[in-house]
């Protein structure tokens, strides 16, 4: 070729990847049947019994979500649904094998099932009835209100393990409403933000480098930073205060391109942690196991010592399934909160880092998302969902890892609990929503106008 | 259970996951390159010189680019691209998706010919409702030949035939 090579640069328009989500779906059904058939091995020399009913109901429900797909969102992004169905797998038989543990309890999975089936079903009405995502714009200060009341009705109920997040149903079962909560106020901050951003960016005095916007514009921001400080107050819940302070501050900075939203938020979130974690007793707790772990504590050390000890039996390659001690963590929840101690044992750190890097991908395709997204309303909801999730993933693991306290949180997908399964499949939902909005092809031009004057003069 | 059967399992279901990551990675890398780049010669000499089936290839990546209301319409042997041959814009090709192309030195045109012979608003080339694609001189100061004709009226052009605008050589082609 000569030095005066040129180049002709076409967009791909954007195909519709149907196909390889179906054969990722296939990879993400076999891999829990074959985590499934391992446990089973493991612990009782023999195959369960169930592992082809196991098998052929994940598939199925994963090929009805997938014939949805294909029917109703047709252009959404390939990675979510799979991804999603493999994490929702994975942490299916993750409590399955530790409900072989006599010692930890009744056993959850079958409910657990039942909660995973239902988060299937309510991804599906998401998709079938909200054709468009621009319509929850509309309900912008219906959503605010729906999140409070959500946030405050726990306060009604009594605790259980300190914290009191769960709305006890008589005969249903407790559901933690801060968990729905978490996508109905990311769709009012999107509504909000949408509106204010301009005012919240340009209307601001410029103060040691830092940009402070107007009282009347910083408002808001104090008033969710003190009602998530209540919520931590009366509730107890670190993670759920931590996560709507953070996810408001993220979609700031996203609205407004503002660094000194990012200063605000941490010295505010530090300054409001540092204040209850030095009153209220229960955080007090989580604080003193995460500075000195190995304190002992009614004659054993910490829990969060003992899921570094597990972490630490894994090593690199882990144990295998079904043949490490997570029964010994005495924690109040090893297939919740500690779940991933189980994974670190069990699969190791290479298993760890992959469930890991799952999440990140599911992270990374919902800011990929926001990024193709052509209104403001879908960017800010696409990146306040995804950035809310990966809050939620870093507050857990981070916990559980010993690297912040534990907050008492659960990992998405993974572990056992029914309403944080639900609000993550409507969460995906939404996301691969915008994601067909935002990579359905342009449509194609109008005829110029001047072309249809020609043919009616050449008509005549 | 064999130990050996337990570690082969432990190993495979790592190797499983990972893989799944690795192929979820892959499907990922189509988002980063977003547009297509093709290679095209500088010279007409060099055009030809091509291997056959590479030209077919990027004849074929055109095509699938299309609308498909406009490939509802193509019909066989009509041309897909419009090819400057000859001048300073030599290797630049415009795909035909049936829209009109305009020619001419001002800025706004399909084509910005550099040519100090051409006109600002100097030609055009349309697609008529059958499909079949005209060239029509708009009033230019120095002209617009098809093949050595100096055009009067809307042509047909036919595939391949030279379309020559000052020292730029314009074809159709498949």
């Amino acid at each position: 070729m000569s030095a005066s090579n040129t180049t002709t640069i076409t967009s791909i328009g954007a195909p519709n990847r149907r196909n390889t989500e179906l054969a990722l779906l296939v990879f993400a059904v076999a891999i829990p049947v074959f985590a499934y058939a391992n446990v089973g091995l493991a612990k009782n020399g023999s195959v369960p019994a169930g592992l082809l009913g196991y098998g052929v109901g994940l598939g199925l429900l994963a090929t009805v979500t997938h014939l949805l797909v294909r029917k109703f969102a047709p252009y959404a992004d390939p990675l979510m649904l799979p991804i999603a169905t493999l994490l929702n797998g994975l942490g299916l038989v993750l409590i399955w094998r530790l409900d072989q543990e006599p010692s930890l309890g009744a056993a959850m999975a079958p409910k657990q099932l039942m909660w995973s089936t239902f988060g299937v079903v309510l991804f599906v009405l998401v998709l079938v009835f909200v054709k468009d995502h621009r319509i929850l714009q509309r309900y912008t200060y219906i959503s605010m209100v729906l999140a409070l009341f959500l946030l405050v009705l726990p306060v009604f109920f009594p605790p259980v393990y300190g914290a009191r997040i769960w709305v006890t149903l008589p005969g249903i079962g407790s559901l933690q409403p801060g968990e729905f909560a978490k996508i109905i106020i990311t769709v009012f901050f999107a509504g909000y933000l949408m509106v204010k951003r301009d005012a919240l960016a340009l209307a601001s005095r410029r103060v040691m480098g830092l940009y402070l916007p107007r009282g009347r514009d910083l408002g808001p921001i104090l008033v969710i930073w003190a009602v998530s400080l209540l919520i931590l107050v009366f509730e107890t819940d670190l993670g759920t205060s931590l996560l709507f302070f953070g996810l408001f501050v993220v979609m700031l900075y996203v609205a407004t391109e503002r660094t000194s939203w990012i200063v605000f938020g941490l010295l505010l979130s530090s300054a409001g942690a540092v204040a209850v974690a030095s009153s209220e007793p229960h955080v007090k707790t989580r604080v003193q196991d995460w500075l000195h772990p190995l304190a002992l504590e009614n004659g054993a050390v910490t829990e969060t010592a003992q899921a570094r000890y597990a972490f630490g039996s894994g090593g690199l390659f882990g144990s295998g399934l079904g043949q490490g001690y997570s029964r010994l963590i005495h924690g109040i929840a090893p297939k919740s909160d500690y779940i991933l101690a189980t994974v670190g044992e069990e699969l190791g750190l290479a298993g760890l880092m992959a469930v890991l890097l799952l999440y990140g991908l599911l992270i990374e395709r919902g800011i990929r998302t926001a990024l193709a997204a052509r209104d403001p309303f879908g960017k800010l909801l696409a990146i306040g969902l995804s950035g809310g999730f990966a809050l939620q993933v870093f507050v857990v693991a981070g916990g559980v890892t010993g690297l912040i306290p534990l907050t008492g949180m659960t990992m998405p997908f993974m572990a056992q609990g029914g309403s944080s399964v639900i609000a993550n499949w409507a969460l995906v939902a939404i996301l691969l929503r915008i994601s067909d909005t935002a990579r359905r092809p342009a449509p194609s031009p109008a005829p110029s106008p001047d072309a249809e004057a020609t043919q009616v003069v050449r008509n005549q | 259970m064999s130990e050996l059967t337990l570690t082969v399992m432990r190993l495979g279901f790592l190797a499983v996951l990972w893989l799944f990551v690795i192929v979820a990675v892959q499907v990922i890398r189509s988002d980063l390159f977003g547009t297509r780049v093709t290679q095209r010669a500088g010279r007409r000499g060099e055009t030809a010189a091509r291997p056959p089936q590479q030209r077919q290839q990027a004849a074929a990546q055109d095509r699938r680019a299309q609308q498909p209301a406009a490939s509802a319409r193509q019909r066989r042997g009509a041309p897909t691209k419009l090819v400057v041959a000859e001048g300073s814009l030599a290797g630049t090709t415009v795909a035909l998706q049936g829209q009109t192309i305009t020619l001419g030195r001002a800025h706004d045109s399909t084509i910005v010919l550099d040519d100090d012979y051409a006109s600002s608003r100097h030609a055009r080339i349309y697609p008529d409702r059958d499909g079949q694609w005209i060239v029509e001189d708009l009033g230019s100061t120095n002209g617009t030949y098809l093949d050595r004709n100096r055009l009067t009226t809307p042509t047909p052009v036919p595939l391949g035939a030279p379309i020559r605008i000052g020292k730029t050589v314009i074809e159709l082609r498949k």
